[in-house]
């Protein structure tokens, strides 16, 4: 038995040339269609270089543009001067930028075992949206007499004008529109059947005004006719979603042979490993499984659209609401909780393993974990460059330690810019102990109008920020625990934020980390409240925290 | 309107550069001219260097190897050998030219004259004599398969970042013999160390960031170099670099990036320039004065290097090929598998 293999060939005519070759030299017969628009020249160079190649012959040629009758035409006319020779049981389509990639005895083995059965892709215009970015059931009820290629204003106008006018053709009778990818293999039985249909002439009649046919044509009328239909190709050829083949370079050869497809389309004319190395001389049996090549082009479409969540770079830099993740990674921010207790940090770090930083928009200096001058990334710890672009430090650092979870300490205020930015992150923790501000500020040694004043500007600026972390748009996981409640269990907020932070299940805990000295807070808390305003919490909330805070050092003394 | 009026602008803009690049590059003298041997559809490399001998060897390997078929150079008044070695290789067209290299915009008077000669409807590349460009796959596929790959998404200009990479110690620690891959020592970099902002008259995004802000600029990072970079272009008579390869004019050339949350294609222009002899060189380009901002960075440069310090820090960065830079997010493939 002898495959027939037709050739469309347009552009490459010496690739072209050498492919028509690797199908001969394995006994295949080659009908060698070359575009009509190939100058007289090129086409002569060609046919002298395969000249002394019985097995291939040129067939008439047609005016293949791009998405009309002409290569449908083409393919006919191949078709018949290969059935001409009885010899011939299958005739595969394919064309001059297709490769072989296992040896023609596998592919005839494969059609052997299968004889009644036409690898066609072809699926029902009707119910499924087969193609990408275009036409689809549209293609079979207007009428296209321009090209898109060359004429794609008049294209799209008399698209338009025949939706408006509800112009709509109907196929002829007894024919079902299905469409699939233009690379077949037919048994001779089923082609035969379609060229000698005694309606030919009307399927033709009709095709020749459907939009890219050579996706519709056969695999229309296989459906009339054939006995059994797979409905795949057994070429493996790709499409990215605007529509262009994806092709294929030396750096997939690995890929193209484990696939296991017998040929592959299209190649870049410039791959010259895959043309040295396919088709491989002997491959493992079986069908193609080209999963793997599908899951690496499915990857970098993903990319090309969604891109990757919280990256901002030279080729994609989203504007705001439209990030697809604002930042690569949760990342949780503690505010007060290190007023309470001063040494959290390192306590934090070793109870999670988690990167924890001091006040990373402190304003004189950025507080990076152990005091550190640098960050992942190449961050500096100059607040001069941070404020550069604060969310970009911001952006930075959770992407380039996307696999290390960061935390950080921030006072009211210090972040007010980013606000909003943070309460709209879902990868945002934020754990706030209002108020805890006023035992850093009992401590500091300042005369008391200034930390009145300074009270003031705190009290203000954590509102402010409470209001947007608790607004119905705020989509990070905000917890604010109550100030009193902190210094009634100081060791609850501890479970509380490795709960909320780290999402430890309640357990033993290392010991506590030392709590702050509050000594100096009954007295500010009166004075402020003296003074007109509204301390964050009353002196008495203070006692059991006062005791738990004598208590520690008794603790470690023993 | 207020675009309508931009627009205008912008295009009165680009007629002058156009004009000056005529004025400036009728004074460019033709010391080798092969321009004849171009044929359709090859890729161009486009450079001005001046003194550069011991870079350019490795420089011009490298293009080639990305499938560069002809390279059009200009001489700043070389004196060290280079422009005749230049003329001596069989794929290079050199013009000449004693003028200021401020004066011509930093070379881009000559080159704009240059490539709407020689430079119409060919994708070209245009890069300093340390600027090395890297892409996805740029080890296994040539330029043109990048570059075919634009053509059939109708894309004309491609993105590359500079990305700035530097030694382990000082600069001019270790020493850089012609035709030595800089990138033997020269081989770390700053990962995610960049900020981004959208321009919104010419429509690119201004990136800066990267060692020499962090090292140089950290008491003023807004005057830190840009290092966004658009290098490689399907050139038109009419198309016009506006500062250095940063953008272009028209300003759609400048468009190479998404704002829908995609990944557009983009490449890295990997920057050779703190190799020794470093010093040597800030001293002698401090003396002419012929930089950008009166050399602000050469100065900075001379400060950083008389503190003897280098650019690294314990986060720093290996570099280790191209899929790193693109794990890394510096450089994305943009649905290009």
């Amino acid at each position: 038995m002898t495959i027939g293999v037709i050739l469309l060939v347009h552009a490459d005519l010496g690739r072209a040339a050498r492919v028509a070759r690797i199908w001969a030299a394995q006994g295949c017969a080659v009908a060698v269609h070359v575009d009509a628009r190939v100058p007289r020249g090129a086409f002569d160079g060609v046919r002298a270089m395969l000249a002394g190649e019985s097995r291939i012959g040129f067939t008439r040629r047609f005016a293949c543009e791009w998405g009309t009758w002409g290569i449908v035409a083409a393919t006919q006319a191949a078709a018949q001067t290969l059935l001409a020779d009885p010899a011939v049981r299958h005739v595969y389509l394919a064309s001059g930028s297709c490769l072989p990639l296992r040896p023609a005895a596998e592919l005839a083995a494969h059609l052997a075992d299968h004889p009644d059965t036409d690898f066609i892709e072809s699926v029902t215009a009707a119910d499924v949206g087969w193609t990408v970015a275009g036409l689809n059931e549209e293609r079979f009820t207007l009428r296209f007499p321009f090209a898109w290629r060359r004429r794609r204003w008049l294209f799209d106008r008399t698209v338009e004008l025949q939706r408006r006018l509800r112009l709509c053709r109907r196929p002829p009778e007894g024919i079902a529109p299905h469409l699939g990818a233009q690379w077949w293999c037919l048994t001779r039985r089923t082609l035969d059947a379609i060229l000698t249909d005694p309606r030919r002439a009307e399927f033709d009649r009709y095709f020749r005004q459907v939009w890219i046919p050579d996706e519709s044509y056969f695999q229309t009328l296989a459906r009339r006719h054939a006995r059994r239909i797979e409905s795949r190709s057994l070429t493996l050829a790709r499409f990215d979603s605007s529509g262009r083949p994806h092709l294929f370079h030396d750096d997939h050869a690995a890929l193209l042979r484990q696939s296991n497809c017998f040929v592959a389309r299209k190649i870049w004319p410039g791959a010259e490993r895959l043309y040295a190395e396919f088709p491989a001389p002997a491959s493992r049996p079986g069908p193609p499984d080209p999963d793997r090549i599908d899951r690496l082009f499915a990857r970098a479409e993903a990319e090309r659209q969604r891109g990757r969540p919280g990256l901002y770079n030279q080729a994609r830099f989203p504007r705001k609401d439209a990030e697809n993740g604002k930042t690569a990674a949760p990342y949780a921010v503690l505010q007060g909780v290190a007023d309470l207790f001063p040494e959290i940090g390192p306590w934090l770090a070793r109870a999670t393993g988690f990167t924890v930083h001091g006040r990373l928009f402190h304003p004189g200096r950025v507080e990076f974990a152990n005091g550190d001058a640098a960050a992942p990334g190449g961050l500096s710890d100059s607040a001069a460059l941070r404020d550069h672009d604060r969310r970009a430090f911001l952006t930075n650092l959770v992407w380039a330690a996307r696999d290390q979870r960061q935390v950080f300490m921030a006072r009211p205020g210090e972040t007010a810019d980013l606000t909003w930015f943070m309460a709209t992150d879902p990868n945002a923790r934020i754990l706030i102990v209002p108020g805890a501000w006023i035992l850093a500020l009992s401590r500091a040694p300042r005369p008391f109008a200034e930390l009145r004043s300074r009270a003031v500007a705190l009290q203000k600026a954590e509102d402010a920020q409470l209001a947007i972390l608790t607004s119905p748009h705020a989509r990070a996981r905000v917890r604010a625990w109550p100030l009193a409640e902190a210094l009634d269990a100081p060791e609850g907020l501890l479970a509380g934020l490795l709960g909320e932070v780290a999402a430890l299940p309640p357990g033993p805990m290392a010991p506590p980390p030392r709590l702050a000295d509050v000594s100096g807070l009954p007295d500010l808390l009166r004075r402020l409240r003296d003074s007109g305003l509204r301390p964050p919490v009353s002196a008495d909330a203070l006692r059991a925290f006062s005791e738990a805070a004598a208590r520690v050092p008794a603790r470690a003394a023993r | 309107m207020v675009r309508v009026i931009e627009s205008y602008r912008l295009g009165m803009t680009r007629r002058r550069l156009l004009w000056r690049a005529r004025r400036q590059g009728r004074r460019l003298r033709p010391f080798a001219d092969r321009t004849a041997a171009i044929r359709p559809g090859d890729i161009l490399l486009a450079v001005v260097q001046r003194n550069e001998m011991p870079r350019l060897p490795y420089f011009l390997d490298w293009y080639r190897r990305l499938g560069v078929a002809h390279v059009l150079a200009v001489d700043n008044g070389s004196d060290d050998g280079s422009r005749d070695w230049l003329a001596d290789q069989p794929d290079v067209s050199v013009w000449t030219t004693p003028d200021s290299y401020r004066a011509a915009r930093f070379g881009m008077d000559w080159l704009t004259h240059l490539l709407g000669r020689h430079g119409h409807d060919h994708w070209v590349v245009t890069a300093d004599p340390d600027e090395f460009l890297v892409y996805p796959f740029h080890d296994s596929r040539p330029l043109a398969a990048l570059t075919g790959w634009l053509d059939a998404a109708q894309a004309r200009s491609y993105p590359a970042m500079l990305l700035d990479m530097y030694p382990r110690g000082a600069v001019d620690e270790s020493r850089y013999r012609p035709g030595d891959d800089p990138f033997e020592t020269a081989c770390w970099f700053d990962a995610a160390n960049y900020t981004i902002r959208p321009n919104p008259v010419h429509g690119n995004l201004w990136i800066q960031g990267g060692p020499r802000a962090r090292a140089m600029f950290a008491d003023r990072p807004g005057l830190a170099p840009s290092l966004n970079k658009i290098p490689l272009v399907r050139w038109r008579r009419g198309y016009v670099y506006t500062s250095s390869t940063h953008m272009l004019l028209p300003r759609g050339l400048n468009r190479v990036w998404d704002r829908l949350g995609g990944e557009r294609p983009a490449g890295c222009l990997m920057h050779a320039k703190f190799l020794s002899p470093m010093a040597a060189k800030v001293a002698e380009e401090m003396e002419r004065g012929e930089h950008f901002a009166g050399g602000q960075e050469y100065r900075a440069y001379a400060e950083a290097l008389a503190g003897g310090g280098g650019f690294w820090t314990p986060w720093s960065t290996r570099f280790a090929g191209w899929r790193q830079l693109e794990r890394l997010g510096l450089m994305s493939r943009g649905g290009w598998a």
